[in-house]
């Protein structure tokens, strides 16, 4: 007898769902086993990892403030991941976002219009926008694949970012560390919760999580979003041009993305420099796709990838463990969730084995 | 510029070569089966930092090389479990193993990161390595370069005359027809996976052991990604991995090549650094444009998921 993987008449819904939990499950148990592992005691690696980020309400203000750039990079993300369009640069675009956005509030550092934050969100998602649109330009124009094109663009970006704040943009008085200037209280998103560091961000997270949810449920544009990824004969015949699925699935993602740079810029961080993102970009992919593309599944995937952030910081200080224990969370996350989906269009069968 | 200068660019663009043209080679044979394998970046690192640490402990850089091929076997046995068992889609399990690679190496490679090893010492081809300008970057090597070369022929050779080759081609043009006449689809898949799997720890090793010789985090820079790209510049051959692969190696020194030529022009470092990634997406331009070229040349069901009962 052995187990064999049968086609299910249709995709199961329930399992969908019930995939990312069974993900997360088996995530936790390798983590105890990794823990046992490397000689720690799994219960307190465990607890250190998961649960002392989270045990005091600073610690789920901190929770929110991670997940605001998750989910922003998330929602844009599973647009075009929904139409089968792999932006894997959304990293870079917050980058560029990062810097238009922030480039702006240096250039008027003296503006005390009220104008000056509206306009410094606006110019990090043109940021963003406008580095998603060259892997879409040329994914469109000259076929190059955007998956190569949009991650080369990610090391670009950052070594933009490097020359800036080594270069013209470092604050002269800032002993000659790679930063700019702070940027002023103006330019700076205001708190929401007083006594944490949650800023007016999370907002614009959860407004970009509402738009993303009417956009591909309410609107004829994301209907044929869906459409072209999973059905691209049918997308075709139906006359949905498959280039405007890469424009708007590129062009979300870099928005959201640049959106999410400007305000970690103006909110967490109050200055550029080389460390605007630890992966974000990346980690929100495994974000939307734990979240199963879909906003109010991706609002609990970017709380639970933003605690594995915490959890990594967490083990580097009390468990004396490299922080990128969180990277190595965040990639078995992914694979299981992979593994599981599996379920969705089969289930498992006894079989006699053939002779 | 002088004789020497020149000389030491045909050397240094030879060995920035050689771990792009190791890695795509081993994706390349995992290509041609039909699998797209996004993970070369993990894969890499994990290989570099495996490679490092035996290395490191035994002393004996022919362990490490060993130990990278290994980690790199069993990083794409992850890979193999997700897209090729389990039929998850390919983009997004390469994606997962790119990731995760890059940071289990950051993980395990904390404690290597203020240790170096000693440097290796070439392989010198008596007499030959004398020769001037390119007697050094061609006879005067590391073994994994002589390695690389020996690669290209063993893959083009395996590939276009032996039968095991024409099957592996034939489950990449058309897994049903080649299930259908009783080839195992999924068991030929793993093979060229865990192959290209291999060679991808081996380039991990080169950096690590060989090119740098340390442990960074992150010193894999992309070079997974560039091989990726180079199958394509190639048009899935195996010869013409090898021009890109030196064309690439040529742009990553272009610092050097700045330095060295005496011609006082300041560009910062950063755009320097940049000119790899640029050409990377220039060329990926030029050679897409053209779509029949890459509909001719790439494997049929690259990248779409076999089921075997379907």
């Amino acid at each position: 007898m052995w187990l064999k993987f049968e086609q299910r008449p249709e995709p199961s819904k329930t399992m969908s769902y019930l995939s990312p939990l069974l993900a997360v499950a088996l995530m936790f148990l390798s983590g105890l086993v990794l823990f046992l592992v490397l000689g720690k005691s799994p219960v307190e690696g465990f607890k250190v990892f998961f649960l002392n980020p989270i045990k005091d309400s600073y610690g789920i203000a901190e929770l929110f403030l991670k997940a605001t750039p998750l989910m922003l990079c998330a929602v844009g993300l599973s647009v075009g991941f929904k139409a089968n369009v792999w932006n894997i640069g959304a990293e870079g675009q917050l980058l560029i976002g990062a810097l238009v956005g922030g480039g702006l509030a240096l250039y008027f550092e003296a503006s005390t219009s009220p104008f000056l934050l509206p306009g410094m969100i606006v110019a990090g998602a043109l940021g963003g926008m406008a580095w998603a649109a060259i892997p879409a330009f040329l994914r469109t124009r000259f076929n190059a694949n955007e998956i190569l094109t949009s991650l080369m663009l990610v090391y670009i970006a950052e070594l933009v970012v490097s020359w800036l704040v080594h270069g013209p943009w470092k604050d002269p008085a800032g002993f000659n560390f790679p930063q700019t200037k702070l940027l002023s209280a103006k330019a700076t998103l205001p708190i929401l919760v007083e006594g944490t560091r949650v800023s007016a961000a999370l907002l614009l997270g959860i407004g970009a999580l509402l738009v993303g949810y009417i956009f591909m449920n309410k609107s004829f544009l994301g209907y044929q979003m869906k459409v072209a990824g999973q059905a691209e004969h049918a997308g075709r015949y139906a006359g949905f041009s498959a280039k405007r699925s890469v424009w708007i699935g590129m062009l979300a993602g870099g928005a959201m993305a640049g959106i999410a740079g400007i305000s970690e810029v103006s909110g967490p961080i109050g200055q550029i420099t080389e460390h605007i993102s630890p992966g974000y970009g990346f980690a929100a992919m495994i974000v939307a796709f734990v979240g199963r593309l879909s906003p109010i599944g991706i609002f609990f995937s970017s709380l639970l990838m933003a605690l594995l952030y915490m959890g990594g910081e967490q083990a580097q200080q009390y468990l004396n463990l490299p922080s990128s224990i969180s990277k190595v969370f965040q990639g078995m996350l992914l694979f299981f969730l992979l593994g599981s989906d599996v379920f969705i269009n089969f289930r498992l069968r006894l079989v006699r084995r053939r002779k | 510029m002088g004789l020497n200068f020149i000389s030491s660019i045909l050397f240094a663009t030879v060995v920035a070569g050689t771990p792009l043209i190791i890695v795509a080679l081993g994706e390349l044979v995992t290509e041609k089966a039909g699998v797209l394998n996004l993970g070369a970046e993990g894969t890499m690192s994990v290989g570099a930092v495996a490679a490092f640490a035996v290395a490191y402990h035994t002393g004996s850089p022919f362990l490490g090389i060993l130990a990278g091929m290994g980690a790199g076997i069993l990083m794409s046995l992850l890979f193999g479990i997700s897209a090729l068992t389990l039929m998850a889609n390919q983009v997004a399990s390469g994606l997962a193993l790119s990731i995760f690679g890059v940071g289990l190496s950051a993980f395990i490679g904390k404690p290597y990161e203020s240790v170096a090893l000693a440097s290796v010492e070439p392989i010198r081809i008596p007499l030959l390595h004398k020769i001037p300008l390119f007697g050094p970057a061609l006879f005067e090597q590391q073994g994994l370069v002589y390695f690389s070369w020996v690669l290209i022929l063993l893959v083009a050779w395996f590939l276009y005359r032996t039968k095991a080759g024409l099957v592996l081609r034939a489950v990449g043009e058309a897994p049903v027809s080649a299930h259908s006449i009783g080839y195992g689809v999924v068991k030929i898949r793993y093979q060229a996976v865990l192959f290209g799997g291999a060679m991808a720890g081996i380039g991990g090793a080169f950096m690590s052991v060989f090119y740098t010789p340390m442990w960074v985090e992150g010193m894999v820079a992309g070079r997974g990604w560039i091989a990726l790209s180079l199958v394509v510049f190639a048009t899935w051959r195996p010869a013409r991995v090898m021009i890109g692969a030196y064309l690439f190696g040529g742009c990553m020194i272009a610092q050097m090549f700045v330095q060295g030529s005496g011609v006082r022009i300041s560009v910062p470092a950063q755009f320097l650094s940049a000119i790899p990634y640029a050409a990377t997406v220039l060329v990926l331009v030029l050679i897409s444009r053209n779509r029949s070229t890459i509909r001719l040349n790439s494997p049929a069901s690259l990248g779409q998921t076999f089921l075997p009962d379907a």
